[in-house]
């Protein structure tokens, strides 16, 4: 699988002009970024990288991410929701959810800054809709995504045409499972954000998931805080990524934990896909990853 | 990732065959289903009115399938168990999406092909065993579903599993294995059946867990597609010079004599760096990067291989192909092709003939081929290409016809002769 990843980051160098890689700093893109630096050496990684920074990250993410940068001498991009609601060009979501609205920011700097192949770290086992996802996505000039009209991908033979304004969106890690990344990331000792790990945070329920205290509209007077021992299995916006009970302080406990949970990473962890049953593929077809 | 094998193997059906339920149950008793996505299954059956969790909408996954309750598109599921790891491409059954299963079937190392027990072989099972045989797919397994509706008769079983293993052996399929199950019953998929004692062989999980996966990817000859010229050209690399690719077949080893196609040049390999690490042999399906000995004009699209056992180039193309756009491929019609890491500009110069699945039989010189056609074109390419035929190389037998205008994927292309040789003396 490391293989078959490492064609499609090669096969996109190879016919794409200005192909950008999706950066948060959470796990799925720096496997990404681990790939692409293997795919290219000993020559630098031929992409710049785009993160879509809903204003509601985590400090030790963002610090990671700059890290990252510096130390492999990338160009980062970074498309700001803050900006976008201060310009009133976004509303605020009365729930404070800021997910939904990266789409925005995240077509138009694609738009803007002419890229034509955008990598992003999307698994097909972390969502109904993602199943159907080819490895190479095309998108039309509104950067939508039409399940009905994919190309159908045969062989490993990735077909990369699109006209002037549309792009393709790659997925080189659709085969893998959020196992899969785990192992991977140990095998090649793969440094993380501490948040991944157990550690005690102040933290308050919603809907059912321990989320961190922020800026953003959290807690209410009537979600009391507490303190407790935590870790992340996804990392996105504060605002709707919660936190799971775990005492997996090092890569092989989390590990054990994941092979033995029976809940999915999305399931756990994820507000934003409990919205509706088809939260995700709408959010798709309007550009969203 | 892990030490033990990957599976991949896709599904075919026709509609109502109760494939979703199959692949549901599979997943289901297979504990591949965690809490949170049964939960959701449950809550959105329980809205329907439907007294047991309806499995099929686990795979389901786009709107429009669950409001017609067919699978639409190919979608792909991941499953393991303790001795194996499985990539399930779940591919829709229906006539007008055949070619939804050359893609499932393309990557395949098994197809299960599903019967409905009270119906038997019907036109659209002949088709999905045509298809199998047509890429290629080493392994089939012919899974005889709702055996509870015919009462677990083995007699039923019997004369199904008879027609379809003596008409996949015509097609030159060499492994098929029938299996009687009743997938919404949960009979011989994951657990053994108390209804059909006269049944010894292997549950349908038991056979995916056991069946060799051949390495023909191994078997075949070297052949090294340059996907990208790697040159850091900064001061700790001044002058290396790599060609970075997946190994689509065969060995490479270091200190082999090898030719560079369509160009004919000839050099040895000076190193292999297999993503980081120097080795002395690779293998398919690495990614690695090669080094030569001698400074060779070498770009995406090139083909290396033993000189010993280098292919012949060619510009007419004889394949078989199946075509997968909605608008027609037609004689004369311009297009790229897309072999490996080259693509170059083609022309399609004949349709000798359309194939007709259901009973092998061949329409002479169609003029066009529509949207799940299979069929023989002759095509002429305007650079040589260095193309194996696929009965060799899955991979370097097969190419992708595409419309220079839009870019849309039209045809899927096997090289050289399918099925076995009489059935294509026309």
């Amino acid at each position: 699988m490391e293989s078959e990843a490492v064609h499609i980051f090669r096969e996109v160098a190879g016919e794409f002009e200005k192909p950008v890689i999706l950066f948060s700093g959470g796990k799925d893109s720096i496997v990404m970024l681990h790939l692409a630096l293997k795919a290219f050496a000993p020559a630098p990684v031929p992409f710049t990288l785009l993160h879509v920074d809903t204003g509601h990250n985590f400090p030790e993410v963002l610090a990671y991410r700059d890290r990252a940068v510096a130390r492999h001498g990338l160009r980062l991009h970074v498309a700001s929701v803050q900006e976008y609601i201060d310009a009133g060009k976004l509303r605020e979501r009365p729930d404070g959810v800021r997910n939904p609205l990266q789409t925005v920011p995240l077509t138009e700097a694609i738009q803007q800054l002419k890229f034509d192949a955008v990598f992003g770290g999307g698994r097909r086992d972390e969502e109904k809709a993602r199943a159907k996802e080819r490895v190479f996505s095309l998108r039309d000039e509104f950067s939508q995504w039409d399940p009905r009209r994919q190309r159908p991908e045969l062989w490993q033979l990735y077909n990369g045409r699109h006209a002037p304004g549309e792009h393709v969106r790659v997925f080189p890690l659709s085969n893998w499972t959020e196992l899969d990344v785990w192992q991977y990331i140990a095998r090649e000792d793969i440094e993380l954000p501490q948040i991944y790990f157990a550690h005690e945070r102040e933290v308050f329920q919603r809907n059912g998931m321990w989320l961190t205290a922020g800026e953003w509209g959290g807690p209410k007077d009537t979600e009391p805080v507490h303190k407790r021992l935590v870790r992340y299995r996804t990392v996105g916006d504060m605002s709707c990524t919660g936190a799971v009970d775990s005492d997996a302080t090092t890569l092989d406990t989390v590990i054990a934990e994941i092979a033995v949970s029976r809940l999915t990473e999305r399931g756990a962890t994820r507000a934003d896909d409990k919205l509706s049953e088809a939260a995700m593929e709408d959010r798709k077809r309007e550009g969203y990853f | 990732m892990t030490t033990t094998t990957l599976l991949r193997f896709a599904t075919a059906g026709s509609v109502d065959d109760g494939k979703s339920t199959l692949v549901g149950r599979l997943l289901h008793d297979s504990k591949s289903v965690l809490t949170d996505q049964l939960e959701a299954v449950r809550r959105v059956s329980a809205d329907r009115g439907q007294e047991a969790p309806d499995l099929a909408l686990l795979t389901d996954g786009l709107r429009a399938e669950r409001e017609q309750g067919i699978t639409i598109d190919v979608a792909y599921r991941y499953f393991a168990t303790a001795r194996r790891r499985f990539i399930l491409a779940d591919t829709p059954g229906h006539v007008q999406y055949t070619r939804n299963m050359v893609t499932g079937a393309s990557t395949a190392d098994l197809a299960v092909v599903l019967v409905d027990a009270r119906n038997g072989v019907i036109e659209q099972t002949r088709r999905h065993a045509a298809v199998a045989a047509l890429l290629r797919v080493p392994h089939v397994v012919l899974a005889v579903n709702k055996m509870d509706l015919v009462d677990y008769r083995e007699t039923v079983f019997a004369k199904i599993a008879e027609e379809f293993t003596a008409y996949a052996s015509e097609l030159g399929i060499l492994d098929v294995t029938a299996i009687p199950i009743s997938a919404l019953a949960g009979d011989n998929v994951v657990e053994p059946s108390a209804h059909m004692d006269w049944y010894g062989g292997p549950t349908v999980l038991e056979h995916l867990e056991t069946v060799p996966v051949t390495d023909e990817f191994t078997a075949a000859h070297a052949r090294f597609p340059v996907q990208y010229v790697i040159r850091p050209r900064s001061a700790a690399h001044p002058d290396y010079r790599g060609y970075a690719g997946q190994i689509a077949s065969g060995v490479l080893r270091v200190g082999e004599a090898v030719t560079v196609l369509p160009s004919g040049r000839t050099s040895t390999i000076e190193g292999i760096d297999a993503l980081g690490e120097s080795v002395d042999t690779a293998w398919a399906p690495q990614s690695v990067t090669v080094r030569l000995k001698d400074d060779i004009d070498i770009s995406r699209g090139d083909l290396i291989a033993p000189t010993a056992l280098a292919p012949t180039t060619t510009q007419d193309v004889v394949a078989t192909v199946c075509h997968v756009a909605d608008r027609p491929l037609t004689v004369g019609q311009r297009v790229l092709l897309k072999h490996t890491t080259r693509t170059v500009k083609a022309i399609v110069k004949e349709i000798p003939s359309r194939l007709t699945l259901d009973d092998l039989s061949q329409h002479p010189a169609p003029g066009r081929l529509v949207a799940n056609d299979i069929g023989r074109v002759v095509v002429r390419t305007a650079e040589p290409l260095a193309l194996d035929a696929y009965a060799a190389s899955r991979r370097t037998g097969s190419f992708l016809l595409i419309d220079p205008a839009d870019g849309t994927t039209l045809t899927a292309g096997m090289a050289g002769d399918a099925f076995t040789e009489h059935e294509w003396t026309a």
